[in-house]
């Protein structure tokens, strides 16, 4: 086992871990931080796959803005104890059961037809990832979805004002 | 770094099934919405596994543009969630039947 | 042998067809103009039609001097079906001109003496608008009489035969609402068109078994098919001539169907005068001479006519003898020289018979013409004494009957005219010499007295009350005292009607003329025979028997005497009763009371038809197929069976089909409702499930 075969390994098991964790914590501010470790983790992973500029946009937007914003509500509201369901029983057997289906297809997908697994990865090219590479086809070939991206963000803030200011409105 | 493009694959694969499970499981709207984010996020390190594979800068790309879209879907979906805490008082979803028929 | 047929114009016959034409011209005429035009147009035309239809025939007549065999004319084919051929064909021939002669010229008198009753009649019974149709009527009748003569086939004489029918119903019920009760003239009509019916019946059957036999409905083609087969047709002819017989004696008035003919002086008297004295009585003696050829084969019936003949000739005679209308006397006459003239043809002798058919046309004609004439001059005097008493004269309690001979007397003052010609008719009807009927009579008489013993009595005896009637009824009208004040104050009528009441009277006198016996051997003697033989033949001259005329003649005078004795000597007055009911008693009531032969048929048939009538109608009919089953059957089986299509079949079934859909689909919403549990994790559960399968599908199929 080579030393990316164990780095990446630790890597992934911590992140399935921090995804469980998530799962099963009762709060909520907990769950929200397991979360962050597991954004946090990804991100490692996409440092190792010569995604630079990929990772730390992870982290600055998805970690550190859209989390944060998550746990800003979180606590906004009050969230942090949530009752067990009591309700739709039948649904967690059935919801396992199926998760675990999915599971072995996804494993027969990947795994047991990918076929030449240890097949010897191609050498990047130098910068592949950086920055530069990226911008560079962004605002080239793919210029206009980046305008289009722009209108969305400003869409959802628009949005997100309207459909919090509602209450106000009615009773001002 | 040398993993098999397969392991990455199948790790994403299973961080989406939990991010399903969880959508389907908890109760809470908030950690719902949290597996939601956990989903996206296994898509976009399906993404960049394949990006190195292939050697596509493509890939990047397309998760540049999910994660800017998973921002703004964020914000629009918890002022949402706030919304509906002002009228119900609670977080649960179970409490969201009125539509049913 | 057959005529000859021409049918183009040659020898003058060409316009034979135009004997029926022009009445039939006349009617169009004054169907079209006639109310509007005036009484005098519509007397001009329908007379003057009638004139030339005698021209016509008179035309014929003079043909017939160059080719005494006759022709036949046609004027179209009617039917031809299968063997069937009926053409409508004009036969002229020696008798048919004998009778479109007789009928078209005494007919023109009737016509012209018409004009002038009718004018009267109408104003007096009320209505002066039925002038028209009265001509109208009269012309149709003179056409279809016509039609029956020239026929050339049984079928066109039915028609013709059926024709005079219904013209006789017509005139009878001229006045319908007048009469017995409201209705009494119309119920005498219908009884004339039945009794006729039952005629006709007969007439039919004769028709159907002629065809059947002789495979022809036309004269000529059956009389020569009968005599080729000689002896083996008499069974045929002898059922078809019996047939026959029953259709004369409906028509001609015979026993047992002669009741018809009493009750149709209701009519107008120029229609009895013209129907049924003249012409359509006579029709039944003209089919019978038509048919000798199959009477000649069948001698049985040929004794049968003869002896019915003569029945009816007595029967009717006793009759005539206690009747106190002036027109029943006559009516009761007539039938009673029917019964000459049938016994006539019935012994063979055909040339007495039609002569004695001719010459009572004469008389018998002049008789009922002179009768209303009598009739109207006793209503002018009941109508000039009330519009100057200011009051109805004789009213003891009844209505004024100015028909009745009871209330007349001492006429022969006041109406001379009338009188005499009276006389002539009565004396030529009793057969006194030289006058006409003594001929034609005693020449029936001396063929019976040689051939048929049983029948010479009986028509001899007839002959005596024959006599004897006829003087009651002349001492009774016009001699003695006036018995009623109308009868006392009676005017004379205008020339219009006079005239051709002298017309017919020298007609009366010199019409034995036309078939004298050879006994003085002049070159006139026979005419009427030998005109007759080109038909007829073989013909039996007759021969003069001078001891059957004398006797005839003795009766006769016999029998006036004792009307004299009995009417004539001591004038009677209106109250006192019949000076032979004081003689004969009960009898006389018999004979008032034409042996309750009315009442007879009425308790045997009338009133039985009218219980199998009340019987069909009302319990078949009505109870049965009316209330049981149509309403018990056709009226439950029909709610029934809605009830079933409504009640089972169209409410479960089709109803159910439709109702079990709506239901269907509620029952599956309801169960598909419950999917929309309103949770959004069991949505995205199902989502789940969706893409679990879609990748399973997909992955198995890529890996086989």
């Amino acid at each position: 086992m080579s030393s990316d075969m164990m780095l990446f390994l630790s890597l992934a098991a911590v992140a399935v871990g921090a995804a469980l964790a998530m799962l099963f914590s009762r709060n909520a501010v907990y769950a929200a931080l397991f979360l962050v470790i597991n954004f946090l983790t990804i991100a490692a992973i996409y440092l190792l796959l010569h995604a630079a500029f990929i990772a730390v946009i992870q982290v600055s937007v998805y970690a550190g803005a859209i989390m944060v914003l998550f746990l800003f509500v979180i606590m906004l509201l009050g969230a942090e104890k949530v009752e067990r369901s009591s309700r739709e029983l039948w649904q967690r057997p059935a919801v396992l059961a199926l998760g675990a289906v999915l599971i072995a297809e996804l494993a027969y997908a990947f795994i047991g037809r990918a076929g030449s697994a240890e097949k010897a990865l191609a050498a990047v090219p130098e910068g592949f990832g950086s920055p530069q590479s990226v911008g560079a086809l962004l605002y080239s070939r793919y210029l206009i979805p980046f305008e289009v991206i722009s209108i969305l963000l400003l869409v959802s803030m628009v949005g997100a004002i309207i459909i919090a200011r509602d209450d106000r409105k009615e009773r001002g | 770094m040398n993993v098999p493009t397969s392991y990455l694959v199948a790790l994403s694969g299973i961080l989406f099934t939990l991010g399903v499970l969880g959508v389907l499981l908890r109760r809470n709207a908030l950690v719902v919405f949290m597996s939601i984010e956990l989903m996206m996020n296994s898509a976009n390190l399906a993404f960049i596994a394949f990006a190195r594979d292939l050697q596509a800068v493509e890939g990047q790309i397309f998760v540049f543009f999910t994660i800017a879209v998973a921002a703004a879907e964020v914000a629009v979906g918890l002022a949402l969630v706030v919304a509906i805490f002002k009228a119900r008082h609670s977080l649960d979803i179970d409490q969201v039947n009125t539509l049913s028929g | 042998m057959l005529l000859s047929e021409s049918t183009a114009g040659g020898n003058g016959f060409g316009v034979a067809p135009l004997v029926i034409a022009f009445p039939l011209l006349g009617l169009l005429i004054n169907l079209v103009f006639g109310r509007r035009r005036g009484e005098r147009f519509v007397g001009i035309v329908a007379t003057g039609a009638v004139v030339m239809a005698f021209g016509i025939a008179l035309l014929q007549a003079l043909a017939l001097q160059g080719a005494p065999e006759g022709a036949r004319v046609t004027i179209a084919e009617w039917i031809r079906v299968g063997e069937l051929r009926v053409p409508w064909a004009v036969q002229v021939d020696t008798l048919s001109v004998t009778m479109m002669l007789m009928v078209s010229g005494v007919s023109s008198l009737i016509h012209l003496y018409a004009v002038g009753y009718m004018r009267e009649d109408v104003r007096f019974q009320g209505d002066p608008a039925r002038f028209t149709r009265f001509f109208l009527y009269f012309n149709l009748f003179v056409a279809a009489m016509m039609v029956l003569v020239t026929a050339d086939n049984y079928l066109m004489l039915f028609v013709g035969w059926e024709g005079v029918g219904l013209c006789s119903y017509l005139l009878i019920g001229f006045w319908f609402e007048k009469g017995k009760d409201g209705i009494g003239n119309a119920v005498a009509g219908k009884k004339a068109f039945i009794t006729n019916r039952i005629g006709d019946f007969g007439f039919l059957l004769a028709i159907f078994l002629t065809f059947w036999s002789f495979g022809s409905l036309e004269f000529d083609q059956v009389f020569d098919t009968a005599q080729r087969m000689g002896p083996a047709a008499t069974g045929t002819a002898t059922w078809i001539t019996l047939f026959l017989l029953l259709g004369a004696a409906g028509k001609s008035a015979q026993i047992p169907l002669f009741v018809w003919l009493p009750d149709a002086m209701a009519g107008p008297t120029p229609v009895s005068a013209l129907i049924h004295a003249a012409t359509m009585v006579t029709a039944g003696i003209y089919m019978i001479a038509r048919n000798h050829v199959l009477f000649a084969l069948a001698p049985a019936s040929a004794n049968i006519v003869a002896l019915i003949g003569g029945a009816t000739a007595l029967f009717a005679a006793t009759i005539a003898v206690g009747q106190f209308d002036i027109k029943r006397v006559l009516a009761y006459s007539t039938i009673s020289q029917l019964g000459f003239m049938v016994a006539a043809v019935g012994l063979g002798a055909y040339v007495a018979g039609m002569f004695h058919l001719l010459t009572h046309a004469f008389f018998k004609a002049l008789l009922f013409l002179s009768a209303g004439s009598v009739i109207q001059g006793v209503e002018h005097g009941h109508h000039h004494l009330a519009s100057r008493l200011g009051h109805a004269p004789d009213s003891h309690g009844e209505p004024f009957d100015p028909q009745d001979m009871r209330n007349m007397g001492g006429l022969r003052h006041r109406m001379r005219i009338t009188f005499w010609v009276y006389v002539i008719g009565a004396a030529a009807l009793a057969g006194l010499p030289p006058l006409a009927g003594f001929f034609s009579k005693d020449e029936i008489l001396a063929e019976a007295s040689a051939n048929n013993l049983p029948v010479y009595l009986m028509l001899a005896v007839a002959a005596f009350f024959t006599a004897f009637y006829m003087g009651r009824q002349v001492l009774m009208v016009f001699f003695g005292a006036p018995r009623s004040e109308a009868a006392g104050h009676a005017v004379e009528n205008p020339p219009l009607m006079t005239v051709p009441l002298i017309a017919l009277a020298a007609l009366s006198v010199i019409g034995g003329g036309l078939n004298l016996p050879d006994v003085f051997h002049l070159p006139l003697a026979h005419r009427l025979t030998e005109w007759l033989e080109h038909t007829l033949k073989p013909v039996h001259v007759a021969e003069f028997n001078p001891l059957i005329a004398g006797l005839s003649t003795g009766v006769a005078l016999l029998a006036i005497g004792f009307a004299v004795q009995l009417y004539g000597r001591r004038p009677t007055s209106a109250a006192e009763p019949d000076p032979l009911a004081r003689l004969i008693g009960p009898v006389f009531t018999a004979l008032n009371r034409k042996w309750w032969i009315d009442e007879f048929y009425d308790w045997l048939i009338v009133r039985r038809y009218v219980a199998l009538a009340g019987f069909l109608g009302e319990a078949l009919d009505g109870r049965f197929w009316h209330d049981w089953f149509h309403d018990t059957i056709l009226g439950a089986g029909f709610t029934r069976g809605a009830r079933w299509l409504s009640e089972g079949f169209d409410l479960p079934v089709i109803d159910g089909a439709a109702n079990g859909l709506a239901r269907l689909t509620r029952s599956m919403a309801g169960r598909v409702r419950q999917l929309e549990t309103g949770y959004v994790r069991t949505y995205a559960a199902s989502l789940f499930l969706g893409v679990v399968l879609l990748l399973g599908y997909f992955l198995i199929r890529s890996s086989f």
